[in-house]
């Protein structure tokens, strides 16, 4: 076992889940520049798909990327080293603090504070977006990113569709249909 | 018997809700409040606001806490194991599956395909977050901190540690008394 790289999956993980602010969704930019930027065990496209089935699938986001991400780069180790630094201090934190956090509940104060986060989230959550627009453009083209992307955002934002059918339907096109140049009856790998 | 009830109490939010801990958090007040009783709505509406003010996902934070007051310790492991625990282990095998065939032509572009609508997913989440904002503090206050922080996150490359640490000292200071 690798004692620093599990020390970083820790780490890693912890920082994600102690600044993430407005549940697990909010931690998925800090764990991008953790795993992707800082750390590199992963690049763009690959964090990507982790999203994409991590979305695809129910249960909370947040544990879903640290037990897998964890288990990727340490294996079993890592998988319950990641959860271990995703869930326990913040548990912990509710379960200690319960009685003084109870007293500054209707605080507004507190609820300032939090309040502040939400814009900073918001823009790093818009920045990843930006990226992962762009990167797609290089991959498939102009045309095609565009396509999807306003096909998305109707289902997503107008129809109420669940991300989970787009990405289902996604995901079956691409592996079933015939790449182009693949002759007819040829293996698919 | 106490712990086999935390566990289908954890473990059907988990497996039916879609998007997310916070998309599953009605369901667990269902089994939480409505079936099993262990929580008053009140208390569990309590919890809730206990748990937004803190950092980290919620759903592990209501499992670990309601587990512990359920079943010690013991309550809370099965809790969190019972939440986390299944979506994962599928994640697991179908990931791998895929990292497996990850130079097929077929996957190369399956995950080509996936990635707008991933970026736009994104997009819907950074909106409500906006959203959130704009209900809580106002357009004005919503503007500054968004072009703040872009300029101190893009412009400057400052660790969002250090950004989000200035925003919850700037809301503290200055959201907390007119909004």
């Amino acid at each position: 076992m690798d004692i620093s790289l599990q020390r970083d999956l820790f780490i890693a993980f912890f920082r994600s889940g102690m600044l993430g602010y407005g549940g697990g969704p909010a931690t998925i930019p800090l764990v991008h520049k953790e795993v992707v930027e800082r750390f590199k065990w992963m690049n763009d496209q690959e964090f990507a798909d982790v999203l994409a089935l991590g979305n695809a699938l129910p249960g909370p986001i947040a544990t879903k990327m640290a037990g897998y991400i964890g288990y990727r780069v340490g294996g079993w180790v890592g998988l319950i080293n990641g959860l271990i630094a995703t869930v326990l201090p913040t548990v912990l934190l509710m379960i200690g603090l319960i009685g003084l956090l109870s007293s500054y509940r209707d605080s507004r104060i507190v609820a300032g504070m939090t309040a502040a986060v939400a814009p900073v989230v918001g823009v790093m959550l818009f920045v990843l977006t930006v990226q992962f627009l762009k990167q797609s453009k290089k991959g498939i083209g102009l045309l095609i990113t565009l396509a999807l992307s306003i096909v998305s955002l109707i289902a997503y934002q107008f129809l109420n569709i669940h991300p989970a059918i787009v990405i289902g339907i996604l995901i079956a096109y691409g592996l079933l249909a015939r790449p182009k140049g693949e002759k007819k009856g040829e293996a698919s790998s | 018997m106490i712990y086999w009830e935390l566990f289908l109490a954890f473990f059907i939010p988990g497996i039916v809700g879609y998007g997310g801990g916070p998309a599953s958090i009605p369901l667990i007040q269902t089994e939480v409040v409505n079936r099993y009783g262990w929580l008053t709505v009140e208390e569990f509406g309590e919890l809730l606001a206990i748990g937004n003010a803190l950092p980290g996902p919620i759903a592990t934070k209501m499992a670990g806490y309601i587990g512990y007051e359920v079943g010690g310790v013991m309550g809370a492991s099965v809790a969190l194991f019972a939440t986390v625990a299944p979506s994962l282990v599928i994640m697991i095998f179908l990931l791998g599956i895929l990292y497996k065939f990850k130079d097929s032509p077929r996957v190369k572009r399956m995950t080509a395909l996936i990635k707008p609508t991933i970026a736009i997913l994104l997009g819907v989440l950074a909106f409500q977050f906006f959203d959130t904002s704009v209900v809580n503090t106002g357009w004005l206050q919503t503007g500054f901190l968004i072009i703040i922080s872009w300029l101190l996150l893009e412009k400057w490359k400052v660790h969002p540690a250090f950004v989000i640490a200035g925003a919850l000292l700037y809301g503290g200071l200055f959201l907390g008394h007119g909004a």
